[in-house]
């Protein structure tokens, strides 16, 4: 297999594993919002915490984690950019 | 007093454009004190920050190509998002967002979970191959990548309608805040709002509405996050509300007990003249409705809004003008950061809005009260002359009930500030912010727009030969023809005929998202599958709409038809989308793979080193 395949592949999985999480926080736990809510957090019911703040800040989150661990796929196959490309 | 290139010096400039934005609050907060009037001082704020913009957009004036399309590929990754965050967020995000979520509670929020999430779907599957492969457009990528001006043309034809049922929108946003601010009627309003949008854009095309647009998100985040610390710590809310609300949220739950959820009939309101567009609180605030079918609402709107998100050409041109596939990336991430400062911010303006009005322990509390105290307070009057707040004593006992206390959506953004108390500067702020966003989106809207059709249309298909000057010239033009014909529709209020902006969603996500991401993904994906997909989305979702929208399927159906699954008018992408992914796969695997050259492009779009597909002037 090609370098090139075999980043691809890489990135690949990579990509399904970003958008499980993001089906988990957007939809998976929504379809459990009235069980979710009967439990709290900071106070707020659970389901309504996630979909005003919890969820969006979960999205945030995988996206800076997702950019990052790209990059690390970019290095080790030697597809990383130069600054000045 | 600054050293070295524009770029380098950004955090300086726009530090110092931030500070000076923040004294020029001061500066009005002491006319206040010392008599100005509330009126001159809405005027001022519109004025001063919408002359900024206009410099700015001169300065960023420009004759080179790739400046005009995409900022010279040079705008650092922060900068961009912020930039992109100002593109997303329109004056209805700003002003109705957190009516929205006041009216509707949890079962709304479910545009919250879809306007963010899909910035997921954007970094993982379009926005640094797009990047990579150089375009200019959305639909360039698409003409490249399947070869032919048929497909290209399909894509500039679906990037029209959902970014031009958009557009309108904003524009009429604009004329609403502009001439609310400035004392003007709307009609002018909308010419003034054009106006400030095309002296932004016209000279410095993509270059002059990035630099803008960053100067529009500070105003707008500071106009918004400002009132809501105040009332927070105002009404007892705790001096940081997004983690602190806990009680207040159960506390409402306890209030709707009190007061009961009513649901009004549609006689009543009618017969105590309602006026249009005004609500009534008849849903929980945080509590989850029950059943399949309230979940299966909830996910459909979030998908489309998703999805759809994934497939604006407005939002995914920000990301061609990154210096790098890298940059590009992260900057999806630093534009849902910025934009979750917004997003995270409305349902807790909404929740303590709401709580102002429904506790009868605080002193802003009406519910509760008698009807003749309520509409002796001040701004209870001022804005019930507007029609934007109205009292209707239903059961005729003289006392607000929580059916009787009728609202507009943005009155929750525009008045609350004035409800618990804060000056009148901060209510300025807030005009001034919301022209922001509506600027913005508008100016963001018009430029993919008018950016597609001179070089997707003219350049590409009409004149490949058209010199520089020439296409930037079209360019030009286009961009004031398409402002102006969005004004003319805002200016005579034909904007209710587009309905919800939700529909642009619907429309992108039928005819575009498919062909963007297997185009990237998948080598199979021929010319002809990309032609009949996109044609055979849109056709079969705009079919739909007609269809399950009243106000089309009355004349064209002869009746109200009831939702297929569910699937209402703001969920038609769902009926396009999937068509256009089954009819785009069956068509490609009839025909004939894509040419080895084809293929070795697709191949080199994934990779992020190496030339871009489309060169540096194409």
């Amino acid at each position: 297999m090609s370098n090139k395949d075999a980043y691809w592949n890489k990135t690949k999985n990579h990509m399904i594993v970003t958008l499980v999480l993001w089906a988990f926080f957007s939809l998976v736990i929504f379809m459990f919002g009235s069980e979710l809510n009967t439990m709290s957090f900071l106070g707020y019911p659970l389901a309504y915490y996630m979909t005003a703040q919890g969820s969006l800040l979960a999205f945030v989150i995988i996206l800076f984690w997702t950019a990052n661990k790209q990059e690390k796929i970019d290095e080790e196959h030697g597809f990383s950019e130069r600054e000045d490309d | 007093m600054f050293k070295g290139d524009f770029i380098q010096n950004l955090p300086k400039i726009y530090g110092t454009y931030t500070g000076g934005f923040i004294v020029f609050i001061i500066l009005m907060a002491l006319a206040e004190q010392a008599g100005v009037s509330a009126k001159n001082i809405g005027v001022m704020f519109v004025a001063f920050t919408v002359l900024i913009y206009a410099l700015i957009g001169y300065l960023s004036r420009t004759i080179q190509v790739d400046a005009y399309y995409v900022a010279g590929r040079q705008v650092p990754t922060v900068f961009n998002g912020m930039a992109t965050a100002a593109d997303w967020m329109s004056g209805a995000s700003f002003v109705a967002l957190a009516g929205g979520v006041y009216f509707g509670g949890y079962t709304y929020m479910a545009f919250l979970v879809g306007w963010t999430g899909g910035y997921v779907l954007v970094a993982t599957l379009m926005a640094p191959y797009l990047r990579k492969f150089g375009c200019y457009t959305v639909p360039d990528f698409i003409g490249t990548r399947y070869g032919g001006n048929a497909v290209r043309a399909a894509a500039v034809f679906v990037l029209f309608i959902a970014s031009f049922t958009y557009v309108t929108a904003q524009i009429n946003a604009t004329g609403t805040i502009a001439s609310r601010a400035l004392g003007i009627p709307f009609e002018a309003g909308v010419w003034v709002g054009l106006i400030s949008i095309l002296i932004c854009s016209m000279l410095g095309g993509m270059r002059a509405v990035t630099w803008t647009q960053v100067a529009q998100y500070i105003v707008l985040i500071i106009a918004y996050l400002i009132p809501v610390f105040w009332i927070s710590s105002n009404v007892g809310g705790g001096i940081f509300p997004h983690l602190m609300l806990g009680d207040e949220v159960a506390r409402l739950g306890e209030l709707e007990q009190q007061f009961g959820l009513v649901k009004n009939s549609a006689a009543d309101m009618k017969a105590a003249g309602v006026p249009g567009g005004l609500k009534y609180i008849s849903g929980t605030h945080s509590g989850v409705p029950e059943g399949g079918m309230a979940v299966w609402k909830y996910l459909s709107l979030a998908i489309c809004m998703m999805v759809g998100t994934a497939s604006l050409p407005h939002i995914l041109m920000r990301y061609f003008t990154t210096p790098t596939v890298r940059a590009a990336r992260k900057s999806v991430a630093w534009s849902l950061f910025f934009i979750f400062l917004l997003y995270s911010s409305a349902p807790m303006l909404a929740t303590l809005s709401k709580l102002a009005l429904m506790d009868p322990n605080l002193p802003t509390g009406i519910i509760g009260k008698s009807i003749s105290e309520v509409q002796s307070i001040e701004w209870v009057q001022r804005w019930s002359e507007v029609k934007q707040v109205f009292i209707a004593d239903f059961n005729g006992d003289g006392v607000l009930q929580l059916n009787e206390w009728f609202m507009r959506g943005d009155v929750v953004v525009l008045a609350t500030p004035e409800v618990a108390g804060l000056p009148f500067v901060i209510s300025g702020l807030v005009f001034a912010g919301g022209m922001a966003a509506a600027m913005s989106t508008a100016d963001g809207l018009v430029l993919a727009i008018s950016n597609a059709l001179s070089h997707d249309i003219y350049y590409k298909i009409i004149n490949p030969k058209a010199e520089t000057s020439k296409r930037l010239l079209v360019a030009r033009v286009l961009l004031v023809i398409i402002g102006a014909a969005g004004a003319y529709i805002a200016s005579f209020r034909l904007t209710s005929i587009l309905g919800s902006v939700a529909w642009a969603f619907d429309f992108a996500m039928s005819g575009l998202f498919f062909p963007l991401v297997l185009g990237v993904w998948w080598k199979r994906a021929t010319r002809e599958g990309a032609i009949a997909g996109i044609i055979a989305g849109i056709v079969s979702g705009t079919v739909y709409l007609t269809w399950v929208f009243p106000k089309f399927s009355v004349p064209l159906w002869g009746g109200v038809n009831t939702p297929f699954l569910g699937i209402d008018h703001l969920r038609f992408g769902l009926i396009g989308a999937p068509i256009c992914l089954v009819v785009m796969v069956v068509v490609s695997l009839m025909t004939k793979e894509p040419s080895p050259a084809t293929q070795k492009l697709v191949d080199d779009t994934r990779i992020p080193t190496g030339k871009a597909i489309l060169g540096k002037q194409h």
